[in-house]
């Protein structure tokens, strides 16, 4: 192996060994210096111990953007825990729910990762399955009652789509939001990798 | 005890029985709801909002002394654990057929993920909303 890609695996490795050490100072609960340079030691273990695989792919940050992520997120939030929450406390055993396929615009890991546990905790959808290849999304809804409700929800699912690709993507996947989404690749036998 | 401190034990006793509300709709939701996947439904939202507005009762509550950090940690860690397992849990529930089909008001078809062999008749427990004489014992 080249020198070039080790050097620029172990930088890449640096936040991560940075919030490593955060969370061993948090949970300590005291800043001190004992505390951060046995954090660093236990950081720098545990990454030797246990690679992760390099993330290829750099994430943007916006800050106004993150924001506006942020802000709908915790609204978002409140508002499907209530919706549960009432479903919970009234409808029982009889809440509808459905399945939806959802069509995504983003072809990035990274950003399908955020959109992804976004979307578990934000606007009643709980993602069953994605297809990498054709960039889908199964999606479970609740609670829903219309065909109508199930049109708001595929849309709030664009919208969180929407949200995390101007907070966290690149010019170009921003770009991609607006236009037409491409046809799938051909894919006779219909099965992904 | 000042006014500023009585306002903030108000605001914060606010945040703890809100939380509480919301984990005990979670629990009702837990035991109500008809299948796996619609109880994993009250398994995070409810559930993690609680534990936010509990966490954050608590920090204005103890605030200044080094807990308010782990407060933090551990909400922290609710966001981002909690939509991974239900998500795990939520798949193999999908795959194996524990959805109630009877309940769902729109089961749109098309998902290329799961073509193959077995995409009509995958293999798994028996379909949770057969009839009750043909579900499996157990």
């Amino acid at each position: 192996m080249s020198p070039g890609p080790l050097v620029g695996r172990r930088a890449r490795q640096l936040p991560l060994i940075g919030w490593l050490v955060l969370i061993w100072v948090l949970l300590w609960g005291t800043w001190s210096w004992a505390n951060v340079l046995s954090g660093l030691l236990v950081a720098v273990l545990v990454t030797r111990v246990l690679p992760l695989p390099g993330i290829t792919e750099h994430a943007r940050f916006r800050p106004l953007a993150v924001l506006a992520f942020l802000g709908d997120f915790l609204r978002d939030l409140a508002v499907s825990s209530a919706q549960v929450a009432w479903a919970a406390l009234r409808a029982g055993g009889r809440v509808r729910s459905a399945v939806i396929v959802v069509e995504l615009r983003t072809d990035s890991d990274l950003l399908l990762t955020v959109i992804a546990e976004t979307l578990s905790l934000v606007p009643g959808s709980l993602v069953l399955d994605i297809d990498r290849t054709h960039r889908t999304m199964l999606v479970h809804v609740l609670p829903v009652e219309t065909e109508d409700d199930v049109d708001r929800q595929r849309a709030e699912v664009l919208a969180v789509e929407e949200l995390v690709v101007r907070a966290f993507g690149s010019a170009r996947e921003i770009a991609a939001l607006d236009e037409p989404r491409q046809p799938a690749p051909a894919d006779p036998d219909g099965r992904t990798t | 005890m000042t006014a500023v401190q009585t306002v903030l034990d108000v605001v914060a006793i606010a945040f703890l029985l809100v939380g509480s509300l919301m984990a005990l709709a979670a629990g009702m939701g837990l035991v109500r709801f008809p299948d796996v996947i619609s109880r994993l439904h009250a398994g995070t939202k409810p559930q993690v909002a609680g534990v936010l507005l509990i966490t954050v009762g608590g920090a204005i509550r103890l605030v200044g002394t080094p807990v308010v950090w782990m407060l933090l940690l551990g909400g922290l860690l609710q966001l981002l654990t909690v939509p991974v397992s239900a998500h795990m849990i939520s798949r193999i529930a999908y795959r194996r057929r524990h959805v109630r089909r009877d309940l769902l008001v729109v089961h749109e078809a098309g998902f290329l993920g799961l073509v193959g062999p077995d995409a009509d008749d995958p293999p798994g427990d028996q379909p949770a909303d057969a009839p009750r004489d043909q579900r499996d014992r157990g």
